[in-house]
């Protein structure tokens, strides 16, 4: 079973974790710019960061014939503290012409704080600028709700927006309407205690339909599973979806979404 | 699609464990000491919504442990969540 985990977080991830994904069938994946657990103490801390994703990253999946792509971004978190934000956007526009580099991402909120929605519209901006695909975070648990709607209201009040190129990630049943109802794509984010269970996924895959929608493990240093899109579709076949149905979210979604970047290859 | 029989073949003594597992967390607060707090609160607000009769019980829980406010403040005054909104002070 081939499939595109669309937001894995490999760099707090072994090598081990590469060979499983390998092995369940994984042919690309990719990694938007996230927290690292910790605030890092200066924009340095991000060039590095973006080194790692841009050239280390790349060189590792290769070895185990997955194809890696990566997103840019200073993420949610630490773009509470708008200068320091912007120094870290200064390092962005070299790595855009990156040959793995796709958009913009994962933006959006943490706390829905004045700050983090003004450095989410300037990263919408550079995206929309360079005509790039954004991927979007919605915040955790309580703040997911409320930072759902300031994002739509946010993007809404850009004139030159295409809605197609733009996924808001972590969608839940509280919020996945009005993603969808807007013209935007959704993910679905597989996680053990917060987020999706494969379940309630499937269950909104029923209701809402798989046109605009795709599901990933978001894996990274905390509980997550790397496998947990196989999982889901293993999930998805003992609730009698058929294969074509599988392999659409699993695989032809998200190949149809990243492919409107040219760089973008299977 | 599977049938209702199916699903419950499928999935009832997962559903059963998760139901158990909440009574005894009920049971594990109320029997330690100290005192508990919104997060707990929060909680039994969403229990009830569980037998209500409308077909999006988990939309439903997940609003009511949200945080429903309109205002924005400048910058956050921490980074994390908690799974419950703060009660406004």
């Amino acid at each position: 079973m081939k499939y595109i985990e669309p937001h894995a977080h490999m760099v707090s991830r072994t090598t081990d974790d590469y060979e499983k994904l390998a092995l369940a069938g994984c042919e690309a994946l990719c990694e938007p710019a996230f927290w690292a657990g910790f605030d890092r103490s200066s924009a340095d801390g991000f060039f590095d960061y973006f080194r790692q994703l841009t050239e280390y990253e790349p060189k590792r999946a290769a070895k185990f014939g997955i194809r890696h792509y990566s997103w840019l971004c200073i993420n949610p978190k630490e773009a509470d503290d708008p200068g320091f934000a912007r120094e870290v956007m200064s390092l962005i526009p070299q790595f855009l012409d990156c040959p793995t580099v796709l958009g913009i991402g994962e933006i959006g909120l943490n706390k829905n704080t004045r700050n983090e929605l003004a450095i989410f519209e300037e990263h919408v901006q550079l995206a929309v600028d360079r005509d790039l695909p954004i991927l979007i975070h919605t915040p955790h648990l309580e703040d997911k709700l409320k930072g759902t709607r300031l994002i739509l209201d946010s993007l809404a009040s850009f004139s030159k927006l295409d809605r197609g190129k733009i996924i808001i990630d972590h969608v839940e049943e509280h919020t996945i309407s009005q993603v969808l109802d807007s013209g935007y794509w959704a993910g679905m984010t597989l996680y053990p205690e917060s987020k999706c269970t494969p379940n309630r996924a499937i269950d909104m895959l029923e209701i809402y339909g798989t046109e605009r929608l795709w599901m990933n493990s978001a894996c990274d240093w905390g509980h997550s599973d790397p496998l947990a899109v196989p999982r889901c579709a293993l999930e998805m076949k003992r609730r009698q979806h058929t294969p074509e149905q599988i392999e659409q979210i699993i695989y032809q979604n998200p190949r149809r979404f990243l492919s409107q970047s040219p760089k973008f290859r299977l | 699609m599977p049938s209702k029989q199916e699903l419950l073949d499928l999935q009832f003594i997962d559903a059963r464990h998760m139901l158990i597992n909440l009574a005894a967390f009920l049971d594990r607060i109320d029997r330690h000491p100290g005192t508990d707090d919104y997060r707990f609160t929060a909680l039994k607000t969403a229990i009830p919504i569980l037998l209500e009769s409308r077909p999006d019980r988990a939309k439903a829980v997940l609003e009511s442990f949200s945080d429903h406010s309109t205002k924005i403040d400048p910058c956050a005054p921490f980074q994390g969540a908690f799974g419950a909104a703060r009660p406004e002070k």
